[in-house]
């Protein structure tokens, strides 16, 4: 957990199976000495000897920010995987503590947000007991690296990106020279050609993948990011070793380190710092950072990454043959299996995503409750693991098939059943104006008519994989501009307005998309989405998707669409 | 220039207060004051000493107009924070009381 001088470790007694990171005393004796810090600066708050101007940087160390209601607790998932137990541990905290439901994010973190300054230290002591924390989901330091919810399960993958990701994880927690960067630094990281973790719109993305001799590497991207100034990765390496993993992304923090801006925070991102110094310039003062840096001090032992990726061993899967699954035509539970049910890669299981996303619901909301139950159905189906997507759903990884129906079953008599994953209504939507003190206008709202207008089964397979992602502010971060059809809350004049954006793609082929035209009424943007896809319906030549009927068809026969008069 | 309010959040548990005209901090928007700019100005200083003084966190002021005797906040934002999620009225400010025992 701690940074151990640029090297991660791993304790040498890690079981054969864990599925997930398991800490070790060091680990935990961190976290308890981090929670004890952090109860001493909440009594000095409260008692006055700290001022808030002294706290503020203390309290979203670890994760506390205060928002338009109350404080918001926002905690760490690393890299989106939990097992059942500190999922439940997570329904625990939200029901005593707040008010019985939490938000999981486009971080694949979850936020509660009605917290108490005074009960944080013991949400905090309750964490800890699961071997969790909300340590690097704010401030200036290198966050939460995130990944690919089938990470270890899909089939497309050279490995599992979560060993990259815990190593990243070890690397960066308290890094000395990394805690006071200009501005926040996310990491995404996957390994495969299907990217579920948009990585190109991260400060850094990184692919793992393997060269003819089958040896481990990366390919890194630098540069993306979201919000006011959108811009997607470039790829500044098409390969660094696997033992030089620390050493490549230590020269990319330190470039960023040195000549990043602090005078203005909207220009403070690397983002803005490769675009304004070139990417061949950029690269260059990177190859000499690493130049510098390759070596013993920063070499990836494989002993390490070995050690590593024993918690990450497969579960003990029984061997089965592939199973197909009964299913009437028709029933909810067959669309359920179109949608939510992924393959993985060990027959006779699958990767079962539930959607947190019903008709007319909030985009990433679970009650504790839910949280109860899908944490027991890891317990007795998934090897007690469970996973956070970044397109705020919930994922069980390891279901055998022969056990999908009771699943199924056991999902939708929690409301947890929706038959949505991939489609258009399988909406991202960040908290926007009715949580979030950033905003400019609500997303909700709109994220929950727009489920109810494309709640249509048939016609949600008919329309195909489009895309709705929406924002409340410029912040983006309900992911807007990567959305085929991204929608954008302005303030207008004192009033809620939002603008469309078409043709974003989250892939390695990323793209942003372009704004549509002026801002409209909140009444009138359903209906203009409905125009936009309609007219993708009607014009679409086979086999075509949204982003390709939009290049064919110009995006001026859209925006006349939308903005014809009647 | 427009009739103000003045909020903050209570430091020990986050809830949302609005300044009332006898000073005192107030968790419901049609108890808060609807202060003229130059008495806005005076109630804004008051209240900074209970920054200081560390009952409250997150102080500014906000436009509103009055109706029916009430301050109504101009913004969406300001409604939002009186009333709590729009798509959680079960929640926040806007939730019904706790039924009687």
């Amino acid at each position: 957990m701690t940074h151990h001088a640029t090297q991660p470790t791993a304790p040498a007694n890690a079981p054969a199976h864990a599925g997930i990171y398991r800490y070790d005393a060091v680990d935990r004796q961190f976290i308890t000495e981090r929670v004890a810090q952090f109860r001493d600066q909440v009594q000095r708050r409260l008692s006055g000897v700290l001022s808030e101007e002294e706290f503020r940087p203390l309290r979203l160390m670890n994760g506390l920010y205060l928002q338009l209601h109350a404080y918001m607790l926002r905690i760490a998932i690393p890299y989106g995987t939990l097992t059942g137990q500190q999922l439940r541990a997570l329904a625990d905290i939200g029901r005593r503590f707040d008010k019985g439901y939490g938000h999981f994010t486009t971080r694949q973190n979850l936020q509660f947000n009605w917290i108490r300054l005074e009960d944080t230290p013991d949400i905090l002591d309750a964490l800890g007991a699961v071997d969790m924390h909300a340590i690097q989901t704010s401030g200036n330091c290198i966050r939460n690296v995130t990944t690919d919810q089938f990470a270890g399960v899909a089939a497309d993958a050279v490995a599992d990106p979560r060993v990259y990701a815990e190593i990243l994880r070890q690397w960066s927690t308290l890094h000395p020279e990394f805690t006071f960067l200009p501005r926040k630094f996310k990491i995404a990281i996957i390994a495969g050609d299907h990217d579920r973790a948009v990585i190109r719109a991260h400060d850094v993305g990184v692919k793992v993948k393997t060269n003819a001799a089958g040896a481990i590497g990366f390919e890194v991207y630098v540069g993306g990011g979201l919000g006011r100034s959108p811009f997607l990765g470039q790829k500044t390496r098409d390969w660094v070793d696997e033992q030089d993993l620390i050493a490549y992304l230590e020269a990319v923090l330190r470039v960023y380190n040195r000549l990043g801006r602090r005078d203005n925070i909207y220009k403070a991102r690397i983002k803005i710092l490769l675009h304004q110094t070139g990417l061949a310039k950029f690269t260059e003062m990177v190859e000499e950072e690493f130049a510098s840096l390759r070596g013993p001090r920063y070499h990836l032992d494989p002993e390490i990454v070995a050690e590593i990726r024993r918690h990450f061993a497969p579960p003990p899967y029984d061997a089965l043959a592939e199973t197909v699954v009964d299913a009437a035509p028709g029933t909810a539970f067959a669309r359920w299996l179109e949608t939510n049910v992924a393959a993985h890669r060990q027959p006779g299981y699958a990767a079962v995503t539930v959607s947190l996303k019903p008709a007319g619901g909030i985009p990433g909301d679970a009650t504790s409750d839910q949280m109860d139950v899908v944490a027991d159905l890891a317990d007795r189906f998934s090897f007690g693991e469970v996973r956070v997507t970044h397109a705020q759903n919930l994922v069980l990884p390891h279901v055998r098939r022969a056990d999908l129906a009771e699943v199924f079953a056991a999902l939708d008599a929690a409301g947890l059943g929706a038959a949505n994953v991939g489609t258009i209504a399988d909406i991202i939507a960040c908290p926007g104006l009715d949580y979030c003190s950033l905003a400019n206008a609500r997303s909700i709202p709109l994220a929950q008519e727009l489920s109810r207008r494309f709640a249509d089964p048939e016609r949600q397979k008919a329309i195909g994989d489009v895309s709705i992602k929406m924002s409340g502010c410029i912040n983006a971060c309900g992911h807007h501009h990567v959305a085929n059809i991204g929608v954008l809350g302005v303030d207008k004049h004192g009033k809620e307005a939002y603008q469309l954006t078409l043709g974003g793609d989250p892939t390695l082929n990323a793209a942003i998309g372009d704004l549509l035209g002026p801002a409209m009424a909140e009444e009138e943007v359903a209906d203009a989405v409905e125009k936009v896809v309609d007219l993708y319906l009607a014009r679409r030549e086979p086999g075509e998707r949204f982003n390709d009927t939009l290049a064919r068809l110009g995006r001026a026969a859209f925006k006349e669409t939308v903005y014809a008069a009647g | 220039m427009a009739l103000q309010a003045i909020t903050a959040n209570r430091l020990r548990d986050g809830v949302v207060v609005w300044r009332a005209g006898d000073g005192t901090w107030v968790e419901r928007l049609e108890d808060a004051a609807a202060f003229e700019p130059a008495a806005a100005e005076q109630a804004l200083a008051a209240a900074r000493v209970d920054e200081r003084e560390n009952r409250i966190v997150g102080l500014y002021a906000f436009d509103v107009v009055v109706e029916n005797g009430l301050p109504v906040p101009v913004k969406i934002r300001e409604r939002l924070r009186g009333l709590g999620p729009s798509v959680r009225p079960d929640l926040g400010k806007q939730a019904p009381p706790p039924a009687a025992a």
